[in-house]
């Protein structure tokens, strides 16, 4: 039962960070029909944003815990900023004159966008992985129990707490922003019927940049949690991450919000549970066969939209 | 018509599609105060003549103007505020989205300034759109549909309401009502429609004007009642009787 504690725990904050991801798959998808391969990079290019900012920022683990969570905040904006640039851009430069020609011309494009990102930073950065020494350390110890290997702990740390909670508000946040408010309704508009939106004023191509921004904002989120949770990022960490939320995204149903998070929790908790009880070598395998089973009984995905629409 | 410019100067306009030619040099004035009807066959080129107005497509040759703006280039979202509104082809009623969200659409371009009272007023006109107000668009039947249609282009306070077929696949009671609502619309409020129909005789009894459009091109033009008295009209659009 305590171990079981454990790896949900793990499991949620590992799912955060893929559900956050996957929220710029979905979306992108949604919107303009394409799967943005670049979207895994823009969030290691937030984590290494991120990494700059906290070695220019200078600030290690005993300074005091107020000023560390005023300078994460100002990491995470910056990283948020830089990112939604880089994603601005991309969809700029590479989507945008693309846009009305043959289906697979993005997509191919992305792929070469992804190649390139990873390249660039490869360069800048160097190949060797980038350590971070612990900033957020400490943590709480919930439950112990003596087992016959020695004494078990349940470990919640603080920074497990941070990654929970501040996706959990971005999460709730972003729910708002694109249920209630104006902007959320052009952009689900402009993903229902692109013609109809432009037809009652919708700028339909500021609503496909905007939400290249919204997703490379979120992505950099989970670039600066992957760097502070596991403190080593390298210039391929957008690859496997961004496979693993792509996954979440179709899993939780292409093109569903809600889905995108599910499927990220859902992901996280596999390979986590999968990991503590089998074997760490075949999480992936694991996860990819749980995709393939609910995409047979399920083809468009947990929440996904049917695809046909009474008219 | 009294000297005055028209609302909407449509001259020569020529729209492709690819390699087809659509439009093959339109002609068409709407002025202010009028209802004016296109009656043509399915393919005529009805619809494309509606979306080029609204510039997509854009025209491939000659000049679209309204209120004295040259507005052939110009990009469809920035046309749409120049308080013109379309019910299009179709309907294309957001699916996902309830009647309510449907018609905060339509008053996107006015910032939501008096959102509630227009609200009021197309509930006023299109009382079952009230009873269904948190429904999603994709689950109404047709003739409600057109109803939110044509509402959510009402929403943003036209000068010009451009409809496009809204009698299609409807009930004769439907088409009656929402032919009744232009009817009104225009005597009270003075609002300027410009119709597309293939209903020839409905269309062409509500409008002060009409064309009629083969292949592309205006054949004819003049008064309703005198376009419903020409042996041609009565022959190819009217065949089988008054419905």
């Amino acid at each position: 039962m305590e171990y079981f504690l454990q790896q949900l725990i793990n499991g949620l904050t590992l799912g955060s960070i893929y559900g956050l991801i996957a929220i710029g798959y979905t979306m992108v998808y949604g919107i303009i029909g394409m799967i943005n391969f670049a979207h895994g990079d823009i969030f290691m290019v937030g984590a290494f944003i991120a990494l700059i900012a906290i070695t220019a920022l200078g600030f290690v683990a005993s300074t005091g815990i107020g000023l560390i969570i005023l300078a994460l905040m100002l990491v995470l904006v910056i990283s948020m900023l830089f990112a939604a640039v880089y994603g601005w851009t991309v969809e700029r430069l590479a989507y945008r004159p693309l846009r009305g020609s043959f289906r697979l011309a993005p997509l191919i494009t992305a792929i070469g966008m992804s190649i390139a990102l990873q390249n660039y930073v490869q360069i800048a950065q160097g190949a060797r992985v980038k350590p971070l020494q612990p900033i957020i350390t400490g943590g709480y110890t919930i439950t112990e129990t003596m087992t016959e290997n020695g004494l078990f702990a349940v470990q919640l740390s603080n920074i497990q707490i941070l990654i929970i909670v501040t996706t959990v508000i971005l999460m709730t946040l972003f729910s708002l922003l694109i249920a209630k408010t104006s902007l959320g309704r052009s952009q689900r508009a402009c993903e229902q019927d692109r013609k109809m939106a432009a037809l009652l004023g919708v700028n339909v191509d500021r609503t496909i940049s905007l939400t290249f921004v919204v997703g490379a904002a979120l992505a950099a989120v989970a670039g600066l949690m992957f760097l502070l949770y596991y403190g080593v990022i390298d210039f391929y960490i957008g690859f496997v991450a961004g496979v693993k939320a792509f996954t979440a995204a179709v899993l939780g149903g292409i093109g569903s919000l809600p889905g995108a998070m599910l499927g990220g929790l859902l992901i996280g908790l596999i390979e986590t549970f999968w990991s503590g009880y089998f074997t760490v070598e075949y999480k992936d395998v694991a996860a990819f066969s749980i995709l393939a089973i609910v995409l047979i009984f399920m083809p468009s995905g947990l929440l996904g939209k049917p695809e046909v629409e009474k008219v | 018509m009294n000297g005055k410019p028209p609302l909407l100067s449509i001259r020569g306009v020529e729209t492709w599609y690819g390699k087809i030619v659509a439009l093959r040099g339109v002609d068409v004035d709407v002025y202010k105060g009028e209802i004016v009807t296109m009656i043509g066959a399915n393919g005529a080129g009805k619809s494309t003549l509606m979306m080029t107005i609204c510039g997509d497509p854009k025209a491939h040759a000659g000049t679209i103007t309204y209120e004295g703006i040259d507005i052939t280039n110009a990009p469809t979202h920035e046309i749409m505020h120049m308080s013109i509104a379309q019910s299009p082809e179709g309907r294309r009623i957001f699916p996902r989205m309830t009647v309510l969200e449907n018609l905060q659409m339509g008053a996107a371009v006015t910032d939501m300034e008096h959102f509630d009272d227009d609200l009021g007023r197309v509930f006023e006109l299109f009382p079952i759109l009230k009873n269904r107000k948190g429904q999603r668009g994709g689950t109404l039947s047709g003739g409600e549909q057109q109803m939110l249609a044509i509402a959510r282009a009402l929403m943003s306070r036209p000068k010009l309401l451009l409809l496009d077929e809204p009698s299609l696949g409807l009930a004769p009671m439907i088409v009656k009502q929402i032919f009744d609502v232009i009817r009104e619309l225009n005597e009270s409020e003075g609002l300027t429609v410009f119709l597309v129909e293939q209903n020839a005789y409905h269309a062409l009894r509500l409008a002060h004007r009409g064309y009629v459009m083969v292949n592309g091109e205006i054949t004819m033009t003049g008064t309703g009642a005198e376009l419903l008295a020409r042996e041609e009209v009565q022959a190819a659009y009217l065949e089988g009787g008054r419905h």
